[in-house]
């Protein structure tokens, strides 16, 4: 059995680890807060953006000669899979759940023979897919440097993709992330952005006549690599507050699992002092009887 | 009646500018400088390197931007875009720097005619503005 001072050791480890979470979460709670901000700021931009394209993309007359970013190469050969995941741990299961959905989709791309392609962007995707797919990871992104989410490095993936779609090297483009619903969900999202979906371009009015300075084509084509940047930037800003949100909640869980266990050892700690001492009373008393 | 329509330019990262009386914008557009005034008819169209020049009750206003889509609707304006700044509140060595990258840039061998026109406009923006 442990001795009292094992026993009061491990209160006070116990104590110190649920020192440490506390502060986590605080720290997480703020920045979640930042995190949200951000992202909510950042919405009216891809909201634009998007009713453009698919203004756009409604007039646009002949389909046929439509830019490859918008209807994509006529193949369906190679994929690639961007990956956003965090660059720190201590977040709950916020990296497994996205790692969970894009490995269910790599199965389903195997399984139809064609060929996977990986992007990671976040240190703890790349750890935990380069086990099972280190051949398929074409490269690594971190931005571990930067302290804040912003539009530069979005733009530095986005044209890392356009580049290699140009050169033909994969024919569909899926971003894998996790959305914000509120701090204790998220939900892991996959988002197809080459070729676009333009599923929702049914609800909005086509009706609005515009006139196009340059054509319509011309403008498109400058805007779709763009319209690539901004998803993954909001994939980004939806990431980070997601982030937050799970580790503030991991970190509450730890902290209430700490206390239970402090309180858990304080009474193993009372009983075993309280035990010892009816042991040496009892030593003395029958020492006295036995005079 | 008023002659005043809304401006709203965004970043990706916030929302940049908010302006409910304007009542004339002038867009650096890919083909040439565009004054908008209220009722236009609906436009879309993407910018090079310029001056954005608003006009509104409460004076003029300047920003620089690098690129960018305008979308003008129902007396809105939109303009997105990832790079603007005040002119009146940047730097002289931000410019300096930029107008250095630019340079090198343009004088690259690579580069394509509609970049190497782009990143030209660039330079001699920036050289007006110093």
């Amino acid at each position: 059995m442990a001795t009292l001072d094992d026993l009061k050791k491990r209160i006070a480890s116990v104590k110190s680890t649920q020192k440490i979470t506390k502060a986590m979460k605080m720290v997480a709670a703020a920045k979640l807060r930042r995190a949200q901000e951000n992202a909510e700021k950042g919405r009216p931009y891809s909201e634009k953006m998007n009713n453009i394209i698919l203004n756009l993309s409604n007039g646009i007359s002949d389909k046929e000669n439509a830019p490859k970013l918008l209807s994509g190469t006529g193949e369906e050969k190679i994929h690639l899979c961007i990956v956003l995941t965090s660059d720190r741990g201590l977040c709950g299961g916020f990296n497994t759940n996205i790692i969970k959905k894009a490995k269910a989709y790599f199965q389903k791309i195997s399984d139809e023979g064609k060929t996977l392609k990986i992007i990671t962007v976040g240190s703890k995707g790349y750890d935990q897919l380069k086990r099972d797919y280190e051949n398929n990871i074409i490269e690594k992104i971190s931005f571990k440097d930067s302290k804040t989410i912003n539009y530069l490095d979005a733009e530095k993936v986005g044209k890392m993709i356009i580049e290699s779609f140009e050169k033909k090297e994969f024919d569909v483009c899926t971003i894998f992330y996790n959305k914000f619903k509120n701090v204790i969900t998220q939900i892991p999202q996959e988002q197809q952005i080459i070729p676009l979906k333009t599923s929702e371009a049914e609800k909005n009015s086509s009706e609005d006549n515009y006139e196009f300075e340059p054509d319509e084509d011309e403008i498109l084509s400058n805007l779709l690599p763009k319209n690539i940047s901004t998803q993954i930037f909001k994939a980004m800003l939806e990431n980070s507050a997601s982030e937050q949100g799970s580790r503030m909640s991991a970190m509450d869980n730890a902290t209430r699992n700490a206390g239970e266990m402090v309180d858990k050892l304080t009474i193993e700690y009372n009983r075993s002092r309280q035990a010892a001492i009816t042991k040496e009373l009892i030593e003395i008393i029958s020492g006295a009887e036995s005079l | 009646m008023s002659e005043e329509f809304k401006l709203e330019i965004v970043n990706p990262e916030q929302s940049f500018l908010l302006k409910e009386d304007v009542t004339e914008v002038v867009i650096p557009a890919f083909e040439g400088e565009m004054g908008i005034l209220k009722d236009h008819i609906s436009i879309i169209s993407f910018l090079k390197p310029g001056m954005i020049k608003i006009f509104s009750k409460s004076g003029e206003e300047n920003y620089y931007v690098e690129d960018g889509i305008v979308e003008f609707k129902n007396n809105n304006l939109s303009v997105l875009t990832s790079s603007i700044f005040d002119v009146k509140k940047v730097d002289k060595n931000k410019i300096d720097k930029m107008l250095k990258q630019a340079e090198e840039y343009s004088a690259k061998s690579e580069i394509t005619d509609q970049n190497k026109y782009l990143v030209d406009q660039k330079i001699d923006i920036l050289k007006t503005l110093n």
